[in-house]
């Protein structure tokens, strides 16, 4: 056993109003710049739909994540090492700036500067990337908000597979939900495996996937290995970049800039810890609807003396096992097993994981077959679970009914305990204790933000020449997003020597750079 | 060097693998990371706010990075709510996070700006004469203005200096006075809540000089006119957090998680407190997602769904099974016990008036008010009371105006009997009248009645109670074959019927109604209704919200937290409002403000009455066409008869100049009052609405800041643009000649319609939005992150500042220091032209004063004879006031004498301001102008903000104990319980920087904060027995103003949308071949992309919708007519027409085009085909259309208030034509390169 610690993060689905509030500040602080302009390491699409980029979750269009092979090995899907490097010139699998969108902007100068015109000034769209004026936008990141557009095309979502077409597509069978995405932040990440350049890796004190701007050489194949689409090609300092999961702000305990702005309070950032030893074993297993529970399997119950013993010994420190104990992921994830990891099937082992949505119920009430206390059940909900567990758990519909029960249970107990009637009902059927009913009730519903996000400090003081830095930090003279030219840099000459940890196997290792 | 070259420099070393060799640890430099770091890291952060009228009111981070203004993230420091209730962080919204994007944009307004050609005129004829003959010079020369004029919104603006255009928009406020009338100058400026001291920057300037305000809340349709007709109340509505108190909540158009965002969070989390959540939404709206249960009723039909959960309800709870609760509650808090006159009609009766204590000799033992004093029966003894509480009881006596069960002639404590039925002694036929064309205009309804002895003889009676169950089809054993026997039955307002005219399925809706009454019952009321826009803006708005009320009263809900109705539209609630209105208005100088209603402002002014095509016929009530005022030949008769009656006010106001009014009357030695009143009568004088198209009546001067009124509110877009500004068009309507319709009888018609009534149209900005566009003027203002104001919502109780991040970017300056300029070059200019003057102002009967008891039982008009002339009882109130206009600056920067010595006040009650303006004198520092005596300073915005935090109870404790002690006067209870706790506390604005505070209890409003209890509308008329400021003194579902029977609205009905005839009149303009297109209904929802058109033209917003004006239609219904998704569509009908391109999607139900509100046309807007002209705005195709219950007034409740009750403009009502664009042109080729190089 080899014990590391992440901050991971939760959304509950239920709760998301698709405002993309996410969305907007993640941009102002990090891609509101040139070359970034298409780029939203956060964006919010609504389900169904095919998303941003378009048809992201068609791995046979995109060859994204990782499969299995006939030996029960693993390997990226768009290849080994030897096919990456064939195709580096020429990347079959590399979405077009179509596939994501043209950014453009508004020629708002006019407005105030027109001179006398026959008509009102308007201010035209132009693309931001040829500068020309368009006479009409096509696309956009957020193409289908609220089920816009024509069903055929946004039932190309191939978490609706299964589900008869023209049910999906009726009035009065309408239903919708939104999925905030944003980097995963994977155990067993594809991007890392698939850089040419050795540049992208994971953390070892926090498990955030980054892309070193100073090694990438711009090869793009972690944008295709990606299956979710996260990693993003700068057009201006011809370098990838992704969600950096805000590690300046984790470092000091503070929450992700989407999570502390998420405005309907859905998500959560705490500390899972895990065996890293078991990483290969998990995104192995032969059935991907057993991909789920192998993930879940990794994870380490941080109240286990034996985990904490051993944590310690591999250098967590103790303020994180702390925050472990009362991280809102692990209750969510492990103990009330409301939250599920996204296309676990990408064999990826992603670390955002979500909790699925209630809808109203389906149809006319006759069909509700509704209980006494007027709240549906589970199988009388409009979101057809097989989509759910498409979305989630690779088509496993079993836990997603469960988690679905469970939330129904909360609301039903609450209800009654509301009214001041006889609480205790129905729970051993969802497997819940009351104790853990009430507990779900006050991280769901009560949601302080201290139950929110449970994140400790990083220790800098470990990892840098701390006393120098505390003068020190912050002068900087370099540009690091320039073009590969450095000028003088402060930092220069002191040698960094943070630990961190690359998942790359290891035929690959020896060859990284050119 | 290179990177390649660095990274040589450093060797790799792996320390250890994992996992067995998948995975590799490595030790490298990591000190890139530093480069993250560097952009996360900032200079400061800065409290503010987004001065938007969204009702969100967030408390936000400002960051600033190298002196930019960066980004902002949300605060997230709110006092904390208690233990079993979700805190509020962190509030805000995509929009709110986006608006940094305007500070540096090329969107942003940096210099002032004037329209070339008037620039040029102005420079031409200062070169000779001084200001304000030079302005004279231009506008009384009609080729010169309409140089200006004619190419208003065509572009063409220069670059001009502060000094510069401040003399010229000074001087031509002096003229104007000079030569029409201080109240030939208005200055629209909507929700003072968003950013209160920028709303009354420039309303103190109006109210010092004498200009108009006109109001906004009823001109957005914000208010519901039902809240005012049920509580006596504007708006007062449960904190968004009290939803989490609710156990059933049904939400009915109002889109919670897209226009409440920061608030949706309680709506979710209720259910996980066992909630149950019902969405009545005609889409697959975002607030159905969150739903357990979604009905879809059909477009307008939304009161007969709510009719028939009434008909389950009182049938089931009310009748069939007598829930105590219900019973209870409906006794001591609703007017159904109180007595009303059967009034004979035809072979039966109709309802009439309430029964009052001056319909008996004795009076009931009343002697003040008797006929203002609404009486019921004591159940246990069977004898006719006065109780306490009605609205009589509230004015010129202290100590009874309450709700306590106390009959006050003998001061016994009573039982109000619900029913006459015990006493009734004859079964009769009563007529109820019906607005849908499945049954008989008429119904007859069979009711017992009472016989009582009256002044007037012998006179049937019956409980208002009685009246609402039969006017609910509900049979009380009578054998009335007019009403349902059973849910199945198609009889209005059963189940089956509602089913028949909504859609939704009768089994649901039973369902709901026996849920939602199970849930009140068992819970005491805590069964909530969320309203809204969607079904708040129809003609007939206030028939559906009473729908719901009725219901809600009936289930005892109101006034219990987490039950009740919760409409949120429009941040109406300005929390410290005594204070807000003291420097808004200038009542610390003069009093009173001439304020507007907005509605009847700009129907008038814009001339949308010259295309009126709703007869009156058509919303008149079967049962009353015997009334005097029921031979209105058009709608604007009846505004005309309301402002005469002093119920409405009116602006301009006379057919003269004020000023000059009252030196004509000083000349024939009579006082000005009495002069006009006598001129009014006999005819010499008129009200200025009876000939709006004169030019001595045009609205002269208009300034609009802190709104986009012409891209967003105006409904009627196009006639704004044809009449008020002169300016290109789209209007393709047939005026009244055209179209052989009656004309009016109280107004003058001008066969040529004016167009470009104004000569100076200002407006104030920090953005290029259409308003600007067509201004002369446009003014440069700081933006919210520029500034210091402050914010308050009704959707949390705090209040919290806008601060200045950064001093005011490039030329712009805060709207403070912008009308405090003005005011400085208008006192140098008017000082030696004007000199001081006195003004006769007019005011209607106001709500919450003595005038509000006008006429007790009649609708009389002096003019028809019918009654006295007498002003503050049949007409308006007339009050002379002196302007000493050349000390207008001198009055804007300091705090006047009048709130020492009259103190402050708010609805109905005042209290000493002594103490609060002497410690203002500490705080903010005194200014002596001309060595008088010294005042507290008002010269900045933060003079302002600390003189509002101040005076108003809600952020003074002292000040709320005093206030408490007023409204104690009044009702004879105790009250500063409410606010004693508090006493000690002061808010300073430093205080608000350092945190947003909770407010205090205060009698300005009828919820209260406290520890225990979320803030809920009417909780303190239900638990203190505050009576609401109604005739009767209770909820009163029963209205009896002989205006309300005229129109069939005494007890509520359903009435469908009304036709305005807008498509049938375009599609003479069609021709046969014209190929496929739609006609459907005209819906315009709030938006997700922008706050009204605020941030809607950002590129951040615009991304993440389409880029530019879209229209939803329904997916299956739009391919039918050739269109497909993003294709470009036409949008029109006789209004005018606009182009967007459609949204196919299934979730919008067939028969609709759903407009989000407020796309603005700077964005992306090609040429309509239909008008030839730039397509326009939502509202391009939407007309006003008056509705007359609203401009009743002098009845207690029924009075005008600004922003409380007066005509709203709906706009809901409206149907176009959609079809496709094969091809879309722009034509921007300017018409004249060189115009304004030239000027420059």
């Amino acid at each position: 056993m080899k014990v590391r610690a992440q901050v991971a993060m939760v959304m509950n689905l239920d709760k998301c109003i698709g405002c993309h509030t996410c969305s907007i500040t993640c941009k102002n602080v990090w891609t509101s710049r040139e070359g970034m302009e298409y780029v939203w390491f956060n964006n919010v699409e609504t389900k169904p739909g095919v998303g941003y980029p378009h048809e992201w979750e068609n791995q046979e269009r995109w060859n994204g994540g990782w499969q299995r092979k006939g030996n029960g090995t693993i390997e990226p899907k768009q290849g080994a090492r030897w096919r990456i490097l064939t195709n580096i010139f020429s990347n079959p699998n590399l979405p077009q700036l179509d596939d994501y969108y043209e950014p453009f902007t508004f020629d708002y100068d006019t407005l105030q500067r027109a001179p006398e015109s026959p008509m009102v000034p308007t201010a035209r769209p132009k693309s931001i990337i040829t500068g020309e004026v368009k006479d009409k936008i096509d696309g956009g990141p957020n193409w289908e908000d609220d089920l816009g557009g024509e069903s055929a095309e946004r039932l190309k979502d191939v978490n609706a597979d299964g589900i008869d077409p023209d049910l999906l597509a009726s009035f009065e069978n309408t239903f919708l939900f939104y999925l905030p995405r944003l980097c995963e932040h994977c155990l067993n990440p594809t991007c890392v495996a698939s850089c040419p350049s050795g540049s992208i890796y994971k953390r070892e004190e926090d498990g955030i996937v980054l892309v070193d701007q100073d090694k990438c050489r711009g090869w793009r194949m972690c944008v295709s290995g990606c299956p979710y689409k996260k990693i993003y090609y700068n057009w201006h300092t011809g370098k990838a970049e992704k969600c950096t999961f805000c590690y300046p702000r984790i470092e000091s305990g503070q929450p992700t800039i989407c999570s502390e702005t998420c405005v309907g309070r859905l998500r959560y950032l705490g500390v899972m810890l895990y065996d890293a030893d078991r990483i290969e074993k998990a995104a192995s297993v032969e059935q991907e609807q057993d991909l789920y529970e192998a993930q879940l399997g990794l994870f380490l119950d941080p109240k286990d003396p034996a985990v904490q013993m051993q944590a310690r010994q591999d250098g967590i420190p103790d303020n994180w096992l702390e925050a472990a104990k009362r991280s809102p992921i692990y209750k969510m994830a492990v103990e009330w097993r409301l939250a599920f990891p996204l296309h676990p099937e990408y064999r990826t082992l992603p670390m955002v994981w979500y909790i699925p949505p209630l809808s109203p119920a389906a149809g006319s009430v006759e069909n509700a077959a509704p209980e006494p206390d007027g709240l549906p059940d589970t199988s009388s909900l409009r979101i057809p679970v097989r989509y759910l567990a498409n979305l989630l758990t690779a088509g496993n519909e079993e836990p997603i009914v469960r988690a679905l029960d469970r939330l129904l249970a909360m609301r039903r107990y609450m209800r009654k305990k509301d009214m001041g009637d006889d609480a205790a009902l129905l729970l051993p059927s969802v497997g819940l204790s009351e104790s853990q009913i009430e507990e779900m009730y006050r991280y769901l519903a009560i949601a302080d933000y201290e139950d929110r996000y449970v994140i400790p400090t990083s220790h800098q003081e470990a990892m840098s020449h701390s006393f120098d830095d505390q003068g020190s930090c912050g002068f900087s003279a370099d540009s690091r997003f320039s073009e590969g030219v450095t000028g003088a840099s402060l930092f220069a000459g002191k040698e960094r020597s943070n630990a961190q940890f690359i998942s790359v196997d290891e035929i690959r290792r020896g060859n990284r750079r050119p | 060097m290179s990177h390649f070259l660095d990274r040589l420099l450093f060797f790799r070393e792996n320390l250890d693998t994992f996992s067995g060799k998948h995975g590799v640890v490595r030790r490298e430099d990591r000190a890139w990371e530093n480069a993250y770091r560097d952009r996360w890291n900032h200079d400061k952060v800065v409290r503010s706010t987004h001065g938007v009228n969204c009702t969100g009111s967030c408390s936000w981070k400002i960051y600033v990075k190298n002196g930019l203004i960066t980004w902002e993230t949300q605060q997230t420091d709110y006092p904390r709510t208690r233990a079993d209730l979700p805190n509020h962080e962190p509030r805000g919204c995509p929009r709110g996070a986006s608006y940094s994007w305007y500070v540096y944009s090329a969107q942003r307004i940096k210099y002032p700006l004037v329209r070339a050609r008037l620039m040029a005129l102005w420079r031409d004829a200062r070169k000779t004469r001084p200001p304000v003959e030079a302005w004279a010079s231009i506008v009384e020369d009609t080729g010169k203005r309409e140089q200006y004029t004619s190419i208003r919104g065509q572009g063409g603006f220069v670059r001009a200096t502060w000094d510069e255009v401040t003399e010229l928009i000074a001087a031509a406020n002096v003229y104007t006075i000079q030569r029409h009338g201080p109240d030939r100058i208005a200055g629209f400026t909507p929700i003072p809540a968003m950013s209160m001291v920028s709303f009354a920057s420039g309303t103190r300037y109006l109210s010092l000089i004498g200009g108009v305000i006109p109001s906004f809340y009823d001109w957005y349709a914000d208010l519901p006119p039902s809240s005012p007709q049920v509580w006596g109340e504007q708006t007062d509505v449960c904190e968004a957090a009290d939803w989490y108190n609710s156990s059933y909540i049904i939400v009915w158009g109002s889109n919670i998680p897209q226009t409440r965002t920061p608030d949706a969070h309680f709506y979710t989390a209720a259910r996980y407190k066992g909630a149950k959540t019902v969405a009545v939404a005609p889409d697959f709206a975002e607030y159905v997602k969150f739903a357990d249960l979604w009905l879809a009723p059909r477009r307008g039909t939304d009161a007969a769904l709510a009719m028939a959960l009434g008909h389950v309800i009182l049938k089931e709870f009310h009748l069939t099974a007598r829930s105590p609760y219900f019973l209870d509650y409906c006794r001591q808090y609703s007017d159904m016990p109180m007595l009303v006159f059967l009034r004979p009609a035809g072979d039966g009766y109709e309802p009439g008036r309430f029964v009052r204590a001056s319909d008996f000799d004795d009076h009931l033992g009343e002697t003040n008010n008797v006929e203002w004093k609404t009486v019921m029966v004591d159940e246990a003894t069977g004898r006719l009371c006065v109780p306490h509480g009605s609205i009589g009881f509230r004015w010129r006596e202290k100590g009874h105006w309450n709700l306590d069960l106390v009959d006050s002639m003998t001061g016994h404590r009573m039982t109000p009997a619900l029913s006459v039925l015990p006493q009734a002694e004859e079964i009769v036929s009563v007529a109820f009248p019906y607005f849908a064309d499945d049954h008989p205009p008429v119904l007859r309804h069979l009711v017992q009645a009472r016989r009582l002895s009256t002044v007037h003889g012998d006179r049937l009676v019956v409980t208002a109670y009685d009246l609402l169950l039969a006017s609910y089809g509900l049979d009380r054993g009578l054998g009335d074959d007019q009403a349902a026997q059973d849910y199945d039955q198609d009889l209005p307002y059963t189940p089956a019927w509602a089913e028949k005219h909504t859609g939704v399925p009768r089994r649901q809706i039973i369902r709901l109604a026996r849920e939602f009454a199970e849930n009140a019952e068992k819970t005491r009321g805590r069964s909530l209704v969320i309203v809204g826009n969607g079904i708040n803006q129809w003609y007939h708005t206030d028939m559906i919200y009473r729908a719901i009320i009725n219901v809600l009263v009936m289930c005892g809900c109101v006034g219990r937290s987490g039950g009740g109705w919760a409409h949120y539209v429009g941040q109406e609630k300005v929390r410290p409002l005594a204070g807000w209105t003291t420097v808004a208005f200038a009542l610390d100088w003069v009093r009173p403000p001439r304020h507007m209603n907005g509605t009847s402002f700009f129907y008038s002014h814009t001339d949308q009455w010259r295309y009126e095509s709703l007869r009156p016929a058509e919303t008149l009530s079967p049962t009353a066409k015997d009334d005097p005022d029921a031979d209105a030949a058009h709608i604007i008769d009846w505004n005309v008869r309301a402002e005469r009656r002093g119920w409405l006010p009116s602006a301009p106001q006379l057919s003269k100049n004020p000023l000059d009014v009252v030196t004509e009357a000083d000349a024939a030695g009579m006082h000005p009052v009495e002069h006009t009143v006598e001129r009014l009568r006999t005819g010499a004088l008129s009200m200025a609405s009876e000939d709006p198209d004169h030019p001595k009546n045009f609205i002269r001067n208009l300034f609009i800041w802190r709104s986009n009124l012409l891209g967003s509110s105006a409904k009627g877009h196009e006639y704004f643009l044809k009449h008020l500004l002169g300016a290109a068009h789209g209007v393709l309507a047939p005026d009244l000649k055209e179209q052989e319709s009656p004309l009016p009888r109280e107004v003058v018609w001008r066969d040529e319609a004016p167009t470009g009534k104004l000569d100076l149209l200002v407006t104030l900005d920090f953005r290029m939005s259409s308003t600007c566009l067509y201004s002369d003027v446009v003014l440069p203002s700081a933006t919210w992150y520029e500034k210091d104001d402050l914010n308050t919502s009704d959707m949390h109780p705090f209040i919290h500042p806008l601060c200045e991040a950064v001093n005011p970017l490039w030329e712009s300056k805060a709207d403070w220091d912008i009308y405090k300029e003005i005011a400085r070059k208008f006192s140098e200019l008017a000082g030696p032209v004007l000199g001081t003057r006195k003004d006769l102002v007019l005011t209607p009967l106001l709500h919450d004063t003595p005038s509000e008891l006008g006429q007790a039982t009649t609708a009389d008009d002096w003019k028809r004879g019918d009654c006295e002339a007498i002003p503050g009882k049949t007409m308006p109130n007339m009050t002379l006031v002196t302007r000493p206009y050349g000390e207008t600056y001198d009055r804007f920067i300091a705090l006047g004498p009048l709130t020492r010595d009259l103190g402050t006040g708010a609805k109905g009650i005042v209290w000493d301001s002594k103490e609060e303006v002497e410690a203002l004198g500490r705080v903010n520092g005194e200014v002596s102008p001309d060595n008088r005596e010294p005042y507290p300073k008002l010269e900045t915005a933060r003079h302002a903000a600390q003189t509002i935090l101040t005076l108003a109870p809600e952020t003074n404790g002292h000040v709320a104990v005093k206030a408490w002690d007023a409204l104690s006067q009044r009702t004879g209870r105790s009250h500063k319980h409410l606010a004693e706790g508090r006493a000690e506390e002061r808010f300073t604005f430093d205080d608000l920087v350092a945190q947003p505070r909770k407010v205090i209890s205060s009698p300005t409003w009828s919820g209260i904060e406290s520890e225990k209890v979320s803030y809920s509308g009417s909780y303190t008329n239900v638990q203190e027995l505050i009576p609401w400021r109604t005739l009767t003194g209770r909820q009163q579902l029963y209205q009896d103003h002989p205006w309300m029977r005229l129109f069939g609205e005494q007890v509520c009905a359903y009435k469908p949308p009304v036709d305005t005839r807008s498509v049938e009149a375009f599609r003479r303009h069609m021709k046969d071949g014209d190929g496929n297109f739609l006609v459907v209904s005209w819906i315009t929802p709030h938006q997700k992309w922008g706050i009204h058109t605020t941030y809607s033209e950002t590129s951040p917003m615009l991304t993440l919708s389409r880029g530019g004006p879209i229209v939803w239609l329904a997916e299956a219904e739009a391919r039918e007519a050739g269109i497909r998704d993003n294709d470009w569509i036409e949008i029109v009908n006789a209004n005018g027409a606009l182009v967007a391109r459609a949204i196919l999607s299934q979730r919008i139900p067939r028969g609709v085009a759903m407009m989000y509100h407020a796309q603005d046309k700077i964005i992306n807007m090609p040429l309509a085909p239909a008008t030839g002209r730039r397509g326009g705005i939502h509202n391009s195709v939407t007309r006003i259309v008056l509705k007359p219950t609203h401009m009743i007034g002098g009845y207690a409740h029924l009075a005008y208030g600004y922003n409380y009750y007066g005509t709203v403009g709906t706009n809901r009502d409206e149907m176009v034509v959609v079809r496709k664009l094969d091809r879309v042109t722009w034509d921007v080729d300017p018409v004249r390169p060189d115009a304004h190089a030239r000027v420059i």
